[in-house]
C-alpha cells in the first residue's frame, strides 16, 4: 500500500570525507598540491585551503579555536535558541563597516618571496650575494617570523605546545605528562558543514550551500568583501583575498568531484589516508541536532542527523526527493558512511562549534601503540592494548576536547575497536585461529571487524573514493571529441574575448575539467592534441613529446639565397620531417 | 511651473552648461556607468576592503566615516527632495528646520570629514594599504575629500560664521528640476559660490561613482535582515563555458 505523502520525509545527499589520522605523516603534500591547484595567485598568498597542523599546536590561523576571542560559529541563547555567536543580522550590519572579529594578517602570516634576480645580476663582490625575503603585501625587506606551519613538529615543546588552545582547558599536571606522550598531525580542509556558520554570516548571500552535493561556495560574483563569514566560521576556513576583495574557501575541488574524482588533496595524499563518499541526510532534522542542549551530545545528534541508505523506506523517500538512482548506490557503497555510522571510528571535528561538519577524522591509536611497544610489552596484544587505551587519559582527554567536545566516552570507544582490530588481524596474520571474543568485546562481529580492516587498510582507489559523477548530461562535451564546435578552444573564437574590464573580470572562464580519458587519449595519441591556429599557447604538461606545437619553438627565419645553410639548422629540419 | 523660474535670456551659456548639461550628464554616467558595471565587473563590484592589513585605525575611521555619511545623506535628502511647502505644513518652521539642519549636518559633517581623515592618513602612512592604493582610488579620495569640504564648508560659512542661507528656496527646487526634466539653471546662478563648487564637485564624483569602489553602496546587504540564514542553491546546470545552443539543450 502506498504510504501517504505527508509521511515522506526530506532527503538530501552530501560529499563528505573521513580522514585517518592514524596514517598522517605529516608530509604537507596535500596541503602543496591543493595550494598549486587553488591559491597560486597574488592575493591568496597567504591562504591554505588545505593545511596540516602539529597537535598540540597553534594550529592555521594561530589560536583560531579560542572561540572566546574569535566568536565563530553557534552558540544557544539564554532561551536555547540557535544564534550566531558574534552576533545576529543587526550586529552584523552595525559592525560591517570595521569587522571586530577579523583576524590580522599576523594571526595568519605576512605572505613572502625571495629577491633571486640579486643572485643572477649583483655585481661582482667578495661576498656571495643572497636573496633577501621580500614582502608580497608591501613590497619591503621583511624579518620572516612566522608562517602556516611554523610550529610544525614541534607539538610538545614547552615553547609553544601551552599556546595550544585546547591544552589550556586540560589541567596543568596534565599538560607537563602531555609533553612526553605524544603527538600528531591534523589535516584540515573546509568541513563543508550541514549548518554552516559562514553562509547564515554572509550579509550578501553570496555563499551557498548545494543542494545537490552539500558543497558551499562563495559566489564570486555576489561577494562584496564584507569579510563577516571569515569571522562567523569557528574552524578560520575561509580567506579574504586582499588583491580581489572577496572571499574565498575550500570548494572540495568541485569540477573534479563533478566528474567523479577525487579532490587534489585526496588524490595526492601519501598515505592514502582520506576517504570520500556521500552521506544521506535529513535537512529537517539539522536545525534540532544544531540546537542539541549538551555539547557533549551534539556527536551523536549528528549522527542521528544521517539516514541509513539501505533502508527501503530512506531508498524510497530519497528517490522522491529527487536524488538520482545511482547517487543513492553509491551512498550505499559509501567509505564516508561506513566509518562515521556502520564502524562508527570516525569523529567529527569541534562538534561544539554547532556547524555539523561534514569532515570526519578517525582519531590514531599509533601513539598509544608506541607507549605500550617502549615499555617492552606486546603492543598488539589485546590486553595490553585495552589497558594502555585505559590508562593512556591524557591523549584521550586531548582527542576528547577535539572530537567530542570533552567527552572521553566515545574516543575510548573508537580506540579500543580500533585496537581490537589489531589485535584480532594480528592473530590471522601469524596463522592463528582468530578470536572471536575480540570483535564480540567491543561490539562488533568477525565479519564486521575484517570489513573494517579491508576498509582501513586494504582500500583501493574506488574503495576510498566513492563519487558518483553530477546530472549534468553534458558527457558528450566533457569527452572534448571533434564534433563539437571546432572553435570553442581556450581562446579561441567560438569563446568570446575578454571583457572591457580584460580577463580577470567579467564571467570568469570554468575551470578546465580535465579528465583520466581525456589525458590517457592525449598520452597515447600520435598527433600533437593542442589545435592549430595563430593564438595557440604551449602547455608544456599536455605535450606528449610527439611532434612540435606551434608556438613551441621560434619561427625560423626564412632562408635566404646568399647565405651559407646552417648545418645545424638543417639537420634538424631533416629530423623534423 | 517654478515661481522662480527666470526667462531663457537670463541665463547664461555657462550656467546652462553647469547646471544643465552637467548634471545630465552626471546622471547618465551614474545610472549608466552602474548597469554597465554590473554587466561586465560582478567579479570587481566589491568594497576591496583593507582591514586585513591593518584594523586599529579602520576601527576608528571607518565606523566613523560611513555613519557620518549615512547621516549626511538623510540630511540631503530632507534638504534636497522634500520641498519646503512639505514641512511648513506639517508645522516645522524654518528656524526649527534650520537650526536642526545646521546641527546635525554639522556634527555630521565633521564625524565624516574625521573619519576621512583617519582613513586617507591610513592609507598613506601604512604601507601594505598603501601598496593596494590604485591610481583610480586615488582620484575617488580626491574627489570626495573635495566633495565634502566644500559642503562642510558651505554650511559653516553661511550659517554660523553667516548669516544662515536657505537653500530651500534655491538649490533643492533646481535640484528638483532636474529630476522633472525641467531644469532651471537660473536658480542656481543666485547661490553662494561655496554651494556651487560643493554641488559641482558632487557631480563630478556622481560621474565617477560606478567607475571606482564607491559602488559598494549601492549593494548595502538590507536584504540579509530579512533572508533566512541558510542559502541553498542548486548547482549552475551547466557544466561547459558556453551556455548550449539552441536545439541541443540537455536532455
Amino acid at each position: 500500500m502506498p504510504r501517504r505523502a505527508q509521511t515522506r520525509r526530506r532527503v538530501m545527499a552530501q560529499t563528505a570525507m573521513v580522514m585517518n589520522l592514524d596514517k598522517c605523516i605529516g608530509c604537507h603534500t596535500c596541503s602543496v598540491t591543493c595550494k598549486q591547484a587553488w591559491t597560486n595567485r597574488p592575493g591568496v598568498e597567504y591562504v591554505w585551503f588545505n593545511n596540516v597542523e602539529t597537535r598540540p599546536g597553534q594550529g592555521y590561523p594561530r589560536r583560531y579555536e579560542d572561540q572566546e576571542k574569535w566568536r565563530g560559529g553557534w552558540e544557544l541563547n539564554k532561551r536555547g535558541r540557535l544564534t550566531l555567536k558574534a552576533g545576529g543580522r543587526v550586529s552584523k550590519l552595525l559592525n560591517i563597516f570595521s569587522n571586530p572579529r577579523l583576524p590580522a594578517l599576523d594571526d595568519y602570516y605576512e605572505p613572502w618571496t625571495y629577491d633571486y634576480e640579486t643572485l643572477t645580476n649583483a655585481p661582482l663582490q667578495e661576498h656571495t650575494p643572497v636573496a633577501r625575503p621580500k614582502s608580497l603585501i608591501t613590497g619591503k625587506d621583511i624579518n620572516i617570523t612566522w608562517s602556516a606551519n611554523w610550529d610544525d613538529d614541534l607539538g610538545g615543546s614547552p615553547d609553544h605546545g601551552d599556546k595550544d588552545v585546547i591544552l589550556a582547558n586540560i589541567a596543568d599536571q596534565v599538560k607537563l605528562e602531555f609533553e612526553q606522550t605524544f603527538m600528531f598531525y591534523l589535516p584540515r580542509i573546509c568541513e563543508h558543514c550541514l549548518n554552516p556558520s559562514c553562509v547564515a554570516s554572509c550579509p550578501s548571500g553570496a555563499i551557498y550551500k548545494r543542494t545537490e552535493d552539500g558543497i558551499v561556495l562563495v559566489d564570486q560574483d555576489r561577494c562584496r568583501g564584507w569579510r563577516m563569514c571569515v569571522s562567523g566560521c569557528p574552524y578560520k576556513k575561509i580567506y579574504f583575498n586582499h588583491r580581489t576583495g572577496k572571499a574565498e574557501k575550500c570548494t572540495f575541488c568541485y569540477p573534479r568531484v563533478e566528474v567523479g574524482l577525487p579532490t587534489v588533496c585526496a588524490e595526492t595524499c601519501v598515505g592514502r589516508l582520506r576517504y570520500i563518499g556521500l552521506v544521506l541526510y535529513d535537512p529537517d532534522q539539522v536545525l534540532q541536532a544544531a540546537t542539541t542542549p549538551k555539547d557533549t551530545d551534539l556527536y551523536e545528534a549528528q549522527r542521528a542527523v544521517f539516514l541509513d541508505p539501505d533502508d527501503p523506506r530512506v531508498i524510497a523517500d530519497a528517490e522522491h526527493s529527487g536524488i538520482p538512482r545511482d547517487w543513492i548506490q553509491a551512498a550505499q557503497r559509501s567509505p564516508v558512511h561506513a566509518l562515521i555510522n556502520t564502524y562508527r571510528v570516525a569523529l567529527p571535528l569541534h562538534p561544539e562549534y554547532r556547524t555539523l561538519p561534514m569532515v570526519w577524522y578517525i582519531p590514531p591509536l599509533s601513539p598509544v601503540v608506541d607507549q605500550v611497544r617502549t615499555t617492552g610489552y606486546d603492543a598488539e596484544d589485546r590486553g595490553n592494548l585495552f589497558a594502555a587505551v585505559e590508562a593512556l587519559r591524557i591523549p584521550i582527554d586531548y582527542l576528547a576536547q577535539l572530537f567530542t567536545a570533552g567527552d572521553p566516552a566515545p574516543v575510548d570507544a573508537v580506540l579500543r575497536r580500533l585496537a581490537a582490530m589489531r589485535s584480532y588481524m594480528r592473530d590471522i596474520n601469524l596463522g592463528r585461529e582468530p578470536d572471536p571474543a575480540i570483535p564480540a568485546s567491543v561490539g562488533m562481529g568477525e565479519e564486521q571487524m575484517y570489513d573494517m580492516y579491508r576498509l582501513l587498510a586494504l582500500a583501493k582507489y574506488d574503495e576510498r573514493y566513492v563519487i558518483p559523477p553530477a546530472h549534468a548530461e553534458q558527457a558528450h562535451s566533457l569527452e572534448e571529441l571533434a564534433t563539437e564546435c571546432s572553435l570553442d578552444y581556450e581562446d579561441g573564437p567560438g569563446m568570446g574575448g575578454s571583457g572591457p574590464f580584460g580577463d580577470a573580470s567579467g564571467t570568469p572562464t570554468p575551470i578546465a575539467v580535465e579528465n583520466y580519458r581525456l589525458l590517457r587519449e592525449r598520452q597515447t595519441a600520435d598527433t600533437p592534441a593542442t589545435p592549430h591556429a595563430e593564438t595557440t599557447r604551449v602547455n608544456l604538461l599536455n605535450w606528449d613529446g610527439k611532434g612540435h606545437p606551434p608556438g613551441l619553438f621560434p619561427t625560423s627565419a626564412p632562408p635566404t639565397d646568399n647565405t651559407e645553410p646552417n648545418p645545424e639548422k638543417s639537420r634538424r629540419d631533416d629530423r623534423d620531417r | 511651473m517654478n515661481p522662480h523660474a527666470a526667462t531663457p535670456a537670463d541665463t547664461g551659456a555657462l550656467d546652462s552648461l553647469l547646471w544643465v548639461v552637467l548634471p545630465y550628464l552626471a546622471l547618465v554616467a551614474f545610472v549608466a556607468g552602474h548597469a554597465w558595471r554590473y554587466r561586465y565587473d560582478k567579479f570587481g563590484w566589491t568594497t576591496r576592503s583593507s582591514q586585513l592589513y591593518e584594523n586599529r585605525l579602520l576601527r576608528i575611521g571607518s565606523p566613523l566615516f560611513h555613519f557620518g555619511i549615512l547621516f549626511v545623506v538623510l540630511g540631503h535628502i530632507g534638504g534636497l527632495v522634500i520641498p519646503k511647502s512639505w514641512t511648513e505644513t506639517v508645522g516645522v518652521s524654518e528656524h526649527t528646520y534650520h537650526l536642526a539642519a545646521v546641527t546635525l549636518g554639522t556634527v555630521a559633517g565633521v564625524a565624516t570629514l574625521a573619519g576621512l581623515a583617519i582613513l586617507i592618513y591610513r592609507r598613506r602612512t601604512v604601507g601594505a594599504v598603501f601598496h593596494a592604493t590604485t591610481r583610480n582610488d586615488k582620484l575617488m579620495y580626491a574627489v570626495l575629500a573635495l566633495t565634502l569640504a566644500l559642503g562642510l564648508a558651505a554650511t559653516v560659512d553661511s550659517n554660523i560664521v553667516g548669516g544662515g542661507y536657505d537653500y530651500r528656496t534655491t538649490i533643492s527646487p533646481w535640484f528638483r528640476s532636474v529630476f522633472s526634466f525641467d531644469p532651471d539653471p537660473a536658480l542656481m546662478s543666485g547661490a553662494p559660490p561655496l554651494f556651487r563648487l560643493h554641488a559641482l564637485s558632487a557631480l563630478l564624483l556622481f560621474g565617477i561613482w560606478p567607475f571606482t569602489r564607491l559602488v559598494h553602496m549601492l549593494t548595502a546587504p538590507v536584504g540579509y535582515l530579512t533572508r533566512p540564514y541558510i542559502v541553498y542553491r542548486s548547482r549552475d546546470p551547466q557544466l561547459s563555458a558556453r551556455a548550449p545552443r539552441r536545439g541541443w539543450e540537455r536532455t
